[in-house]
Order: structure tokens, then sequence, then C-alpha cells
């Protein structure tokens, strides 16, 4: 049996209610784990692309695509290569910032990682970064001695790399 | 375009999907469609749980083919269809659930979805992982495109239940209705024909076999590609085991059959697909009721699959040549391949080895020591029924033995609930069956147990004209779970015990229906024979030894190779 570990699975599916409740409920149901999903409208009026980051070994991942495939909703299913593919998170981030010195610092971090603040109040700053979860992460985690007020993710999406797309045919 | 309501164009498309009969019960939320259904041709059948009218409609499915209607109000009329809907999900049935429900948002009023209104009940949220597909109607306009997708949706491929969900003001609801054919599912597009190069490693790999077998599920009755199978099997000399769900798609009495394989397969089966060196399967997942433990299944066999659901590939078996495709057509082009590359033989060695093995198991086959066991029963009935009779079972301990000793000949003969086990399916099944096949004698082969889950189901079918044989093999217990306490639990019964109650015959003759208990196997084929003659339903109580176990067995978690008999 193969390792397990983190696969990125897109897919396009009709946007209509209902769906990300008929795929999570896919995942629950046959004991798949979901890393993380984001959803929202794709390239074409009335699909959304739903980009899953799955946990497990090639043999699981096979099947999550097989069943994800047997869902009426679902119209295709792809598993993108991470080293064929771009893939980035969005977060925002608030963090304290009670004097100048801490604000000053907190902004020079933020120009470094390329962050940018979207927020700014007597004692706080918010700040929107986008990049991979690594980059989110060790963002995180040098704003900690600040204070981290609160988190908000999205959770990865991706696209694969060049001229390949994921082409619904009729 | 027509002008109408949301019901007459539900009417009108399930006259042009030829639906002819919906087994139901009505309700509050339904009352806008059931004033349109009695002016239709479509005959709607009264059940008296909607559980038994989901049952009936999957019996229907089973012997006809044809996809299977029920019908059901909102709330807890819906929910009483669940057990079906999952029955049939397992069994891979096309079972069509329509329920009634609450009104859409748009009626403004607090009878509508999302206000717990009276009979709410979220049956797309409960249905939805246990349905091929499902959906609700948001606006009357939507229906004849919602009816035709949900029907081609359950019937296409591997089959399944599909539930079409209408809030009552849709029913009422007026508009222009566009019945055309131009039916579009982006999402919907099951292979059917086999890819050539892998039909073409398949020959191969059936040519260099030199003990090869073949093992047919359910798949292969529902392809209806039972023919195929056996030119198949008979071309190249490979002996046949079936899956449970698979009974009936290879005629019992060939000598190339070897019967069910599984935790109550035949001994023979059972211990020879082990030997196996290729193994076409067609038509199977692999279930591990089938295949025991997997780590012993098949050691030394190269694996052929054959199956129209891409997601069962792989799944539980990991398989060398896999087909994507539908098992009739692969049958045949596999067939057609090898025709001209073999001489067809009279036997192989392989076969002589089957043979003998036959011979030494089924002399060997314990049949019980009383009377009325069980096994002399099932042989009795198939001797006295026509071999255009159908069968359908309970679940349990009957089932087990009908599979064993209750030989098949033709496909849908034999219809029971395989992968989910439900107790209560085989009468109301016999009654759909009965629908479906109307000059076909139809016996329901029950335990007293499973019997009582449905037994109210006999008022549907004295009123409603349907007359089926109810064989009760009644010991007055829950007799499987009371094998296992007897074999695995120490010999303490512990909820299995269900009393001699009730007077079964009596039971029957309350609702008019014909009820008798029989004392001997002489009384038993006058009971039949009677039956078979009789224009209503009849229930023959069959006290049989309290005790009895069914064997052989695989004990759980084992594999058949571990296969054991009582003896």
């Amino acid at each position: 049996m193969s390792k397990e570990h983190s696969h990125i699975i897109s897919t396009i599916v009709e946007h209509k209610p209902g769906v990300l409740y008929t795929v999570s409920n896919l995942f629950r149901r046959r004991g798949f784990n979901i890393d993380n999903i984001s959803v929202g409208p794709a390239e074409e009026v009335g699909l959304a692309r739903m980009t899953i980051m799955v946990r497990g070994d090639d043999r699981t991942i096979e099947q999550v695509i097989k069943q994800l495939n047997k869902l009426i909703d679902v119209i295709k299913v792809t598993r993108l290569n991470p080293e064929h593919s771009v893939t980035r998170e969005l977060a925002l981030i608030k963090v304290n910032a009670i004097n100048t010195k801490a604000r000053s610092d907190i902004i020079n971090y933020a120009d470094i990682f390329r962050a940018r603040v979207v927020d700014v109040s007597p004692d706080s700053l918010m700040m929107e970064l986008t990049g991979t979860s690594d980059k989110i992460d060790a963002f995180i985690n040098l704003m900690k001695p600040f204070g981290v007020k609160e988190v908000a993710r999205t959770g990865k999406t991706a696209l694969s790399r060049g001229v390949k797309s994921v082409i619904i045919d009729d | 375009m027509k002008k109408m309501t949301g019901a007459q164009a539900l009417i009108e498309s399930l006259e042009q999907e030829k639906v002819e009969v919906i087994f139901g019960i009505s309700g509050g939320a339904l009352l806008p469609i059931h004033e349109v259904l009695c002016d239709s041709n479509i005959r709607h059948i009264l059940a008296r749980h909607e559980q038994g009218a989901a049952h009936a409609a999957e019996g229907y499915a089973r012997a006809s083919g044809r996809p299977g209607v029920c019908m059901a109000t909102s709330g807890p009329g819906a929910t009483n269809i669940v057990t079906g809907l999952a029955n049939a999900y397992l069994d891979s049935s096309p079972l069509i659930a329509l329920t009634g429900q609450v009104n859409t948002k748009s009626a403004n009023t607090s009878y509508m979805i999302g206000r717990d209104a009276f009979q709410e009940a979220d049956i797309i949220g409960i249905t939805t992982p246990i349905t091929k597909y499902n959906y609700q109607v948001k606006t009357a306009a939507e229906i004849p495109k919602a009816v035709k997708t949900t029907f081609h949706i359950a019937t296409t491929g591997r089959p399944g239940p599909a539930l079409i969900d209408f809030p009552k003001n849709t029913q009422t609801g007026k508009a222009e209705m566009d019945f055309s054919d131009n039916l579009k599912i982006r999402g919907f597009k099951p292979n059917t024909e086999p890819h050539p190069v892998q039909v073409k490693k398949a020959v191969k790999l059936l040519l260099s076999a030199e003990r090869p077998m073949i093992l047919a599920g359910g798949g292969v009755i529902i392809s209806n590609a039972s023919p195929e199978l056996l030119q198949l099997a008979e071309l190249l000399m490979m002996p046949v085991a079936t899956t449970f769900m698979g009974k009936s798609c290879f005629p019992e009495n060939h000598p190339l059959s070897m019967g069910n394989i599984g935790m109550h397969g035949t001994m023979l089966a059972n211990i020879m697909i082990l030997k196996a060196d290729v193994l076409l399967a067609v038509g199977t997942r692999f279930q591990d009721r089938s295949t025991g433990n997997l780590d012993s299944f098949c050691p030394d066999a190269k694996i052929i699959h054959i199956d129209i659901d891409a997601a069962e590939i792989g799944k539980n078996v990991e398989v060398d040549v896999p087909i994507v495709a539908d098992a009739k057509p692969t049958l045949s082009l596999i067939r057609q391949q090898l025709v001209h590359k073999i001489k067809k033989q009279e036997t192989t060695p392989w076969v002589k080895k089957v043979k003998e093995a036959k011979e030494k198991f089924l002399s060997e086959m314990d049949l019980g020591k009383c009377e009325l066991s069980s096994p002399k029963l099932l042989k009795e009935l198939r001797k006295l029924l026509p071999e255009n009779a159908i069968v359908t079972t309970e679940v349990g301990q009957n089932q087990m033995w009908a599979a064993l000793h209750f030989q098949t000949f033709k496909p849908r003969s034999f219809i029971s609930s395989g992968g989910l086990g439900t107790m209560g399916f085989g009468f109301p099944a016999a009654i759909g069956a009965k629908v479906a096949c109307p000059t076909c004698p139809v016996v329901d082969i029950a335990g007293d147990g499973s019997f009582r889950m449905t037994e109210q189901e006999l008022g549907t079918s004295v009123t409603e004209d349907i007359p089926v044989i109810v064989v009760i093999l009644n010991n007055s217990m829950l007799g499987m779970v009371a094998q296992w306490q007897r074999l695995f639990y120490g010999g303490r019964y512990a909820g299995v015990k269900l009393g001699n109650v009730p007077d079964f015959a009596k039971l029957a003759q309350a609702y008019g229906a014909e009820g008798v208990r029989i004392g001997s196997m002489k009384e038993f084929s006058d009971a039949i024979k009677k039956a078979l003659n009789t224009e209503v339903t009849t229930v023959i109580d069959v006290p049989i030894c309290p005790e009895d176990d069914v064997w052989p067995m695989v004990p759980p978690s084992k594999g058949l190779k571990d296969t054991i008999t009582g003896v």
C-alpha cells in the first residue's frame, strides 16, 4: 500500500443548491478525509469549481475520483500534479498593534511577505495575504509575538499550469 | 407546449415513460397528484405502509427489468420509503420514488419548506447518500424535464433508485409544459461498450487458462446477459459460480453450475473458486459476504473484472484486466473473439475435477434431520413449482436456505434483498413481481420474523387482487441471529425468541387470504398444489426445527477456504 499524503482534486460541478452537500456527504459517508475545500464560480456561467485537498494513499484517491465521477452534478474530476499546478490560499489576519513600534514592525514584515494592510484601527491591523499555505503559516507564526486576534483562511484553490485545461465537452 | 398543472404534467410524463403502475399511499401533500392520477390509465396500488410500497416497486422492477415506481406523501410517508431506497441502492434496482412536499418558499405561507411545517421532512437531505439521484422540483414548469432526467439516470448504466420531491404548490401551479425529448445531462455519460484493448487482453488471458472460472453477479441479470454468459461458459468449458445477487443468472441444473459462493455459498463453489487460475468476474462488486476474507480469496488467479461502474473496479479487489462496460456486449465480444481461436471441447481435466468435486459435495450435503427441514422443504417446493415461477425471499436463514437449496433456472426468477439484508422485503417484493408477471406463480420464502415486518401487505394483496404464496419457515425465532448466538456467543439467546405467535393461518384468514398450518411433507405438497390453483394469497405456515443451522458457513472474518459444515 502506498503512503498517505495530500492530493489536490479539482472538480467542475453544476453551480446549484445542494451540490456542496452532495459532495461533502460523499466524503463523510465513505470515510475519505478532506483537508480543505474551496468553492467558487468557474469560467462558465452555471459551473462552479471545487478544489478539494484529500489525504490518502493512491488507491483511496482513485476511489475518491471514481466516486466523485458518479455524482450526477459533478461534471469533471481531475487530480492535479502539485509540480505542474499553481496552488494558492488567501488569508485575512488581524494582529494587535498597540504602539508605533509594533505597527511599523508588522508593516515591515508584511512588505517582505507581500501582504497588504486592508484595515487599520487604533490598536490593530488587518492584512490580506495570498500565497502557498506554507507562506501563510510562516507569516502567521511571525505575527504571533504581536498577538494574533483573528485569522480567516479560504483553504487552497488550484489550477494546472500551461495550456492544459479542464474542458467540458458537450 | 401545453398549458397544464404540475400534477397533470407529472402524470403525462409518467405515461410517456410507459409507467403502468404506482405503488403508494396517498396523503395531504399528494392530493393534487391523486386527483389527476385517478383519471389516468396508470394503476395505483394502495399499499398499507410506504416501506411495502417501495419494496413492491422494487420487486416489480427486478421481475420485469423496467423501472418500478412508488409514491409517498411528505414527512413520515417519505421517511417510510427510506429503507426501500437504501435496499434498491445496494442491489442496483431502478426504483423511482415520488414524494409530496410542503410548499416552496414562493408560496410565502407558514406551510412551506424551511418553516418546519406540518409533515415537512428534508427528504432530499435524508436520501442523498442512498439514491443515485434526487431532485426537488422548484416550479411546475420543470416537472417534465425532472421526470425525464430521473428516469434516464435511474435506468441507464448501473441502475439505482432516484427520488423526485414535489412541493404541493408545484403540483397545483400552471405552466406551459415542454415534453420534448432533448435531454442533456453533462455529468452523466456511462460507458457501455468495452474497450477493444481490454477485451483483447481478457481473451489472451482466457486462452492461457488451465483452470478458468466465471464469477457472475447481479449485473448479469440487470444487463440481460444470461444467454451470452451461458454461451461463453460452454465455449470455454468454464464452471460458473454466482454471487448471491447473481443467483438465477445461470441455470443451476447445468453441469457447469457450481451454485453461489459466499458466507452461505455451496462447499463446491467456495472451495473450487480458490483453485482457479483465471477468474472472469462479471457484474459483481466483490462484496464481503461473497468473498470472505480477501487475504485468501483466489490467491492464484488472474482476475478479469467486467463492471459498468468504474468505481467498482479496484474498490475491494485489485484486478488484472479491468473492463468498464455493460456485461452483455462485453461477454458477446469476448466470445466472438474466442470462437475462431479454440475448438469446442467436451470436457477438460479441470472440468472433470470440478465434476468429481460436485458429486462429492452434493452427496455430503446436509439436508437436516427433521422431516420438515428447510432444505427438504425447498427441494420439494422446487419440484412443485413450474419453471416460470418467481421466488422472493425474506432475510435470514430462510434466505440462505433458499439460495442453497432452491434451484433457479431463469434470470429474474429469484428476487431477494442482498446488499442491505432488509427483513420484510420478500412479501411486498412478491406482490410487485406478481403485478409485473401476472401469469407466473410467485412465492415468498419467508421466516416468521421477517414476514412480521411487512405482513400488513396482506391487505394490499387481497384488496388489490394480487395473489401470491407465502411459505413461512417458522422457527419462532430470529433464526440467523440465533444461529450466530449458538455458534459464536456461547449459545445464549438474547433478543431472538419471538414465541409461537401469531397463528399465521388465522392472521391470513383475518385479512381474507387463505391460511394453513401444515405438519408433514405430504400436507406441504398438498398446500402448495392447492395454493397454485387459488385466486387469493395463501400463507403456508411450516413449523421447522427451531434450532436448525444453515450449512455450510464461512465464519465471520474467515476466508472461503475456512468454510465449515455442520456434520
